[in-house]
């Protein structure tokens, strides 16, 4: 089991969500979960802080959600699909989300996308070395 | 007896159902992809599917991480598109079949594989857009859809071999089911993508080339790759390819390819899409 876990760890620039993520993420996810009513998300917006202090998160994992710092947020055990829930109460689009995870602007992730995506060579392993 | 004819994949990306809803399929954006599915769209409308299993995955709608079940069948006499958190998509109630759905149900139980029934569910992009790619916008879904979720979020997923074993088992199920039923099943999303982390936006189109090859050339080969060579190869939402081993597994083994289409991006993700029928 614990080899199945450590044989992620070598891809780069990736969380997998597993046990420990999941354990250390929930009552972030969970927070995201509740942006799914239209009520939360505008008790949400009217107080960022003041709503965030109603799930027992780490004050890191409130923290990275109040700067919108969604790697921190994986960091935390954060989910991609549960984080995505804050983008769509920012009006966000997802690609605005992918590009601020990768360091790059909208528009030349957008770019990167048309032109056939991310390679995966150099991409594969921490080992490749870049 | 029912019994499957065909088995449909396709990649199931969220704003697929955004640019057809808002009607903009004629925008160069999304243009190529749509006509990419007119085959399809003739191709089903002749062969006229009774029921469609739908392989797919929740994404955080029906399934928070209170309860995550590895595989879920829907056994209710309809589902609900589920609101997304921009409300619900503008498209027809998901009407269920819970007689096949039950015995679905049954049939593998006793087979060993223990899966969770659901009797409420909404239904999100997963299943709903997939629908689309292939019925386009009518007032009613033309057939009954059996939605078969399955866990591609938490980790571990089912492998690649447990899906293609409940492909087999769906199989025999269906093939026990008495009423005269056409049956299509489908496995949807990837192919390669990933939505998180610095590493957001890979592509790998020679691992999925290779994946659509390997459907009818040797899909036995494909049960073995494991998780680490998914998420390594065709990035961390790639994953949900496994979920095509259970159409894979469904079908005979000299299924034959009829239909393949391949096309990036649309948003993050490529889009992959074949049909294979059963002889």
């Amino acid at each position: 089991m614990t080899d199945y876990n450590e044989a992620f760890k070598d891809i780069p620039g990736t969380v997998v969500f597993d046990a420990t993520q999941s354990r250390l993420g929930f009552h972030l996810n969970q927070f995201c979960m509740s942006l799914m009513k239209a009520a939360n998300r505008a008790e949400f917006k009217a107080d960022e802080a003041a709503y965030l202090k109603k799930f027992p998160m780490s004050e890191g994992q409130r923290q990275a959600v109040l700067a919108r710092d969604y790697n921190r947020m994986l960091a935390l055990g954060g989910n991609i699909y549960f984080l995505a829930k804050i983008g769509a109460t920012d009006g966000h689009s997802f690609q605005l989300l992918a590009s601020k995870m990768s360091s790059v602007s909208e528009e030349a992730y957008r770019a990167m996308m048309i032109a056939g995506g991310r390679s995966v060579e150099g991409n594969r392993s921490k080992s490749e070395g870049k | 007896m029912a019994r499957i004819i065909a088995g449909v994949a396709t990649s199931h990306v969220p704003a697929i159902g955004v640019a057809l809803d808002q009607g903009r399929t004629q925008e160069p954006y999304w243009q190529p992809l749509f006509a990419g599915y007119e085959f399809s769209k003739r191709w089903i409308a002749e062969q006229k599917p009774d029921v469609v299993i739908l392989v797919y995955n929740d994404h955080a709608s029906a399934f928070s991480l209170e309860l995550i079940p590895t595989f879920a069948i829907g056994c209710a006499e309809s589902f609900a598109p589920a609101d997304e958190g921009w409300g619900p998509r503008q498209v027809p109630v998901v009407e269920g079949h819970p007689e096949l759905a039950w015995h679905i149900a049954q049939s593998t139980i006793l087979d060993e594989f223990d899966m969770t029934i659901v009797n409420r569910m909404d239904v999100d992009h997963g299943l709903t857009v997939p629908l689309s790619l292939m019925f386009g916008q009518p007032d009613r879904w033309p057939c009954k859809i059996i939605p078969l979720a399955v866990n591609v979020v938490q980790y571990p997923p089912p492998t690649g071999n447990r899906c293609w074993n409940l492909g087999r088992a769906i199989r025999k199920a269906v093939e026990s089911f008495d009423p005269d039923l056409k049956v299509m099943i489908w496995g949807t999303g990837g192919m390669s993508h990933q939505l998180q982390g610095p590493r957001a936006g890979l592509i790998n189109r020679e691992f999925d080339t290779a994946f659509l090859d390997g459907l009818t050339r040797d899909p036995l080969a494909l049960t073995r790759i494991p998780h680490v060579d998914y998420v390594r190869e065709a990035g961390s939402e790639g994953i949900e390819l496994v979920m095509w081993l259970i159409m894979r597994g469904a079908l005979a083994a000299d299924a034959k390819e009829i239909y393949r289409f391949y096309h990036v991006p649309a948003s993050n993700t490529a889009v992959g899409h074949i049909i294979l029928e059963n002889p």
